[in-house]
């Protein structure tokens, strides 16, 4: 007993911003702006862009960070990466790492 | 509006996981409502297409659409140029109906009771909605121009548009194919707004870069009713300038006024007359036909307002706009990447408020247009935007966004890409 109540404590530490936000569908509806490129819920057509579903949240974050702050030269991302929040960016990765790959 | 439809919408909208249902394709519909649409471009389309996904089949949508297959503006140009065909830029709407469940009805909507909110079609058809959403683009003002007033479908014919893709673009390019070496090509821009800012400059590097191979003494002539180049300026004359230096000529304040469709001569407000070889004419346009029969036409008697949380018209009675016919915001581009992202806004909104929810109070919007200088070589424009809650528009974020610094191949690979990628976002 006592090891389930840790376990839902746990659980509810970890809750992803999204249970924070009135909207639930905000992160689905805000990756869907990513989705001209590399198609519908990261599910990318061709090779010449990257995938985003399944891929894991950290390197997601990681990347456009990278497109964001300069670090990574690139054509279109460093200009988008810069119209999205630290914690958009985050909540983007954390919907699109959940997604299947196919 | 029943507890249980609202239950099950809110439920649908929080699975965001749950994407792709192989079972509810085919079932055609369900109970949480009904959503006709009017338009299968990149805005109607999307918007069906994510309104069947984003509620796990629940919603009923109707798309009407008369043409037999999508075909994209975006790419078209360089049908015109030679590079690609009208085959490469045609996608069927299979997909939606096949794997998505929409309703695809190949019809004309010509009527709209937003009262008892019926959509009737040119077949005879009664279509209810609970939301009805319009994406019929653009139609032209042919009154703007004094020879095409009487017989616009006779003058289209001398002097193509080509800018509602289909065969328009294939007769453009067969005039093209026609014209002797040392012609003259001369392409009239209406004042802005008008549907995609770069692609009448995108068109104009396409037919230097099929003179500069084929027929080399030939010109092009850029007869603009704008003062200047509106997009990608820079860009595009360096490519004038240099990738097609000797062929192209950009002359601003060129408002057309009137055509000799016999001699193929253009008439301007305050320049003089251009002959031709062959003219292509881009008329000033607005909002599509069905918008004005629905009475949501609000902005200078040519662009639908909407509110941007929900693409609803002012009007409001559940009518939503997308797409090139609605009053754009701030620096926001009549484009196909914008109406794509658009419809998404939308389809959101509106799953929100079939289940009696407010839409979302923070939408945001990417925009990208690629442009083909040559048949290989790109530059884009990019931008991101976001809702003003004071202002009550979309605005650009602040630092995001930009330029090519130059025309490249590798974003000719990612332009041929994006293509791909969003004609299967739209109807894949």
């Amino acid at each position: 007993m006592r090891k389930l109540i840790t376990t839902i404590a746990l659980a509810a530490a970890a809750a992803p911003a999204l249970a924070q936000t009135p909207d639930p569908t905000l992160a689905r509806n805000m990756a869907a702006t990513c989705a001209n490129c590399h198609g519908t819920n990261g599910v990318t057509k061709g090779s010449d862009v990257e995938p985003l579903a399944g891929k894991p949240k950290d390197e997601l974050i990681r990347k456009v960070q990278e497109f964001k702050q300069g670090k990574k030269p690139g054509t279109i991302m460093p200009q988008l990466a810069k119209g999205f929040t630290d914690e958009q960016i985050e909540l983007m990765a954390g919907w699109f790492a959940a997604q299947p790959a196919k | 509006m029943t507890m249980q439809r609202r239950d099950f919408l809110l439920a649908a909208g929080a699975a965001a996981g749950a994407a792709v249902l192989p079972g509810c394709a085919t079932t055609g519909g369900g109970s949480a409502g009904k959503v006709v649409v009017v338009g299968g471009g990149y805005a109607g389309a999307t918007c069906a297409k994510y309104l069947r996904m984003w509620s796990n089949g629940a919603v009923e949508v109707t798309l009407v659409e008369p043409r037999e297959a999508f075909v994209s503006c975006p790419i078209s140009n360089l049908v015109i140029g030679g590079s690609k065909t009208i085959a490469d830029v045609t996608v069927p709407y299979d997909n939606l109906s096949r794997r998505w469940g929409v309703n695809v009805v190949r019809d004309t909507a010509t009527g709209v009771d937003v009262d008892k909110r019926v959509v009737t079609t040119a077949g005879g058809r009664n279509l209810p909605y609970d939301r009805l959403v319009l994406a019929p683009g653009i139609e032209f003002m042919w009154d703007s121009i004094k020879s095409y007033a009487t017989a616009p479908e006779r003058a289209i014919e001398i002097a193509p548009h080509a800018w509602q893709a289909g065969p328009q673009t294939v007769l453009l390019r067969r005039q093209l194919e026609a014209m002797p070496d040392g012609g003259v090509y001369a392409l009239s821009i209406p004042v802005a707004p008008y549907r995609c800012p770069p692609g009448p400059y995108e068109r104009a590097c396409q037919v230097a870069w099929y003179f500069k191979r084929a027929k080399p003494k030939s010109k092009v002539l850029v007869l603009d009713g704008n003062p200047d180049v509106t997009s990608k300026a820079g860009l595009f004359k360096k490519a004038w300038n240099e990738e097609y230096k000797g062929i192209v000529e950009y002359r601003p304040n060129h408002v057309l006024t009137d055509v000799d469709l016999a001699t193929k001569t253009a008439k301007f407000e305050t320049a003089d007359d251009v002959k031709a070889d062959v003219l292509n004419v881009i008329p000033p346009h607005r909002a599509g036909g069905i918008a004005r029969t629905a009475g949501v036409i609000t902005a200078n008697n040519r662009w639908c307002e909407v509110d941007f949380l929900s693409y609803e018209s002012i009007r409001g009675k559940g009518v939503h706009v997308l797409g090139d016919s609605i009053q754009i915001a701030p620096g926001m581009p009549k484009s196909g990447h914008m109406a794509n992202n658009q419809a998404k806004v939308a389809a959101a909104a509106i799953l929100r408020q079939l289940g009696g929810q407010p839409p979302s109070a923070t939408p945001m919007l990417t925009n990208t247009c690629y442009s083909f200088i040559t048949d290989k070589d790109v530059v884009h424009v990019a931008s991101v935007h976001q809702y003003d809650r004071e202002k009550k528009t979309m605005l650009a974020v602040p630092g995001s966004g930009g330029l090519s610094p130059a025309m490249n191949e590798l974003e000719g690979r990612f332009a041929m890409s994006w293509a791909q990628n969003i004609w299967a976002d739209t109807l894949g």
